[in-house]
């Protein structure tokens, strides 16, 4: 296999007596989609805050792109072509849902210290902007305030504005959460056909998403990697069966 | 036209009508008053690209109205006396030089304060920025050559090539043109791709971390924006009085410049001049009515506060939003 793009290298956190991340190596290549799962609290959200910058380990590596990103923050990391998601969604609610992707696209761009020109007539973001929006379904809100949106329009505008960045991976937490069956399985096929643009580490709950998009599977417990595989190794091995499947399900 | 549009010409001419019709009538009181409520409302102009866009509460605007208003005293003290700076700066009496000066003294001031408050966030960022602008106050107190505590005065109004600055209407009108500039200039920033960027740091950091913008660059360079133009105010406030002292720079300062942003509407452009000419319209009707006209003053702020969050401009246009 080819060079990992996206890669954590025995990554430990602790806070406190509690170990968040224990020696935790995952990687991510190009052309997959790499789905980390996990029961509530076992240390998914902290893994994620450590790859994008937001927290920084007490040991291990964070290597993307080929090059140590661990010291380097969210912003740095973004710059590189780390392109997340949030699982709550992190939207300026007082923006309309078109300034939220030209936002993106601006952050793309990369060059915000413009005082003078009125950035919503960028004919060059805005067409990056839009098209995000069109890709997602969302065109049609582009001129609502983003507080006026549903939950679900509210996950599609997350996934557009990190298409706006034209990531070279994306990060995705929980990208599905709270959209219901029907979105969903639109999303669902939506990221099928994204992974061939950039790989996805996705986060998620919604297991049918998972079997159906994932070409590999990690699964964290207690802030270990159990193990990783694709989706039929993983729903064979007898630990995860009892970790994460629940018991019932193994028996 | 959108009716914010129409609101952001109709408040600064009601302002210029007052001074032109207060100017038919002989009422030179007037235009002083008016001529006042321009420049608090270009000091609360430069304060709301902070507060408004920003959302970064400093509550040490102060000091670079006061940074402002000791680079005109300071230049003009010198020229007025004949008596050179460290022996070499001969000090002026030419207003743009001393806007010059004052936008560069207080924007580097602005960097130094906002360089190290900006680190901080919440509470502690009033503190420190407060903290910050009293340093300057007490500092402007025990300098004795500029005044100390009693402050300077400068004997004549300073000059503006081609216009007789002593006439009181004149004087206005170029501060309200300096106003109106400064205006259109807010107006661009706050659509530009700075201002967007800024007013998302303002709504959520971790968006703007996400997609690659650094929050605290930002911010810096808003509060630098924010703090010269509010030093450029400085200065013309210390014209108008031809009289600088360190109640410029004291705390009361910053948080009327700040109430005039509440009372005016809170990231709209024509707040702060809504803003200061209620102020100063107050202050007028009221002071007549009792000499603690501030209790007043307090009991609309408040009602502001709890029934009209928007300010006078907020009321005016309901829930319309206050961007594109």
């Amino acid at each position: 296999m080819t060079e990992a793009l996206l890669q954590t290298r025995a990554i430990c956190k602790s806070f406190g007596a509690l170990e968040a991340s224990k020696d935790v190596t995952l990687d991510l290549h190009n052309g997959e989609i790499h789905a980390l799962i996990g029961p509530n609290g076992a240390g998914k959200s902290t893994l994620i805050a450590q790859i994008s910058g937001a927290l920084r380990p007490d040991s291990g590596q964070v290597i993307f792109d080929g090059q140590d990103v661990t010291a380097l923050t969210t912003t740095e990391r973004a710059r590189l072509g780390l392109g997340r998601t949030f699982q709550i969604s992190a939207l300026p609610m007082e923006f309309t849902v078109l300034q939220n992707v030209v936002l993106g696209a601006l952050g793309q761009r990369g060059r915000a210290f413009r005082f003078f020109r009125n950035v919503m007539r960028d004919k060059a973001l805005l067409e990056q902007a839009e098209d995000a929006l069109d890709q997602v379904g969302l065109a049609e809100f582009r001129n609502f305030v983003t507080a006026e949106l549903s939950h679900g329009q509210r996950r599609q505008l997350e996934v557009a504005v990190a298409l706006t960045l034209q990531p070279k991976a994306f990060l995705m937490d929980e990208p599905m959460a709270g959209l219901g069956a029907e979105g969903s399985h639109r999303l669902t096929g939506f990221l099928d056909g994204l992974r061939t643009r950039a790989p996805i580490l996705l986060v998620e709950h919604d297991m049918d998403a998972v079997f159906a998009l994932a070409d590999r599977i990690s699964v964290l417990v207690y802030g270990q990697i159990i193990a990783t595989g694709t989706a039929d190794e993983i729903k064979a091995n007898p630990q995860v069966r009892e970790a994460y499947l629940g018991e019932e399900d193994a028996a | 036209m959108r009716r914010e549009t129409i609101l952001n010409i109709a408040i600064p001419g009601i302002l210029l009508a007052t001074a032109l019709i207060a100017w038919a009538m002989g009422e030179t009181y007037i235009i002083t008053l008016a001529t006042r409520a321009a420049i608090l409302a270009l000091a609360a102009v430069g304060l709301n690209i902070a507060l408004g866009l920003g959302g970064l509460v400093s509550f040490g605007h102060a000091a670079f109205f006061g940074v402002g208003g000791y680079a005109m005293g300071i230049l003009a003290f010198h020229a007025q006396n004949y008596m050179p700076l460290w022996g070499v700066i001969e000090g002026t009496k030419s207003m743009p030089i001393i806007w010059l000066v004052a936008i560069v003294a207080s924007a580097l001031t602005a960097l130094a304060i906002g360089a190290m408050s900006l680190r901080t966030s919440g509470v502690y960022f009033i503190m420190i920025t407060l903290a910050f602008g009293q340093m300057l106050y007490y500092f402007a107190i025990s300098w004795p050559t500029y005044g100390g505590d009693d402050g300077m005065s400068i004997y004549l109004r300073n000059d503006f090539p081609g216009v007789n600055t002593l006439v009181p209407l004149n004087f206005f009108l170029i501060c309200f043109a300096i106003l109106a500039v400064v205006m259109v200039l807010a107006d661009r920033l706050g659509k530009s791709a700075f201002g967007l960027a800024l007013q998302a740091t303002r709504q959520n950091v971790a968006r703007v971390e996400a997609v690659g913008l650094a929050p605290y660059r930002l911010r810096l360079v808003a509060f630098v924006i924010s703090g010269a133009v509010t030093g450029l105010a400085g200065a013309l406030f210390a014209d108008l009085n031809r009289f600088v002292s360190p109640s410029m720079l004291s705390w009361h300062m910053s948080g009327e410049i700040m109430i005039l942003i509440i009372l005016g509407g809170i990231a709209r452009l024509s707040g702060p001049v809504a803003g200061a000419m209620l102020f100063i319209a107050l202050e007028y009707f009221l002071e007549d009515l009792s000499h603690y006209w501030h209790v007043y003053l307090g009991a609309i702020l408040l009602g502001v506060v709890l029934f009209a969050r928007g300010g006078v401009v907020g009321l005016i246009l309901g829930r319309e939003v206050a961007h594109d």
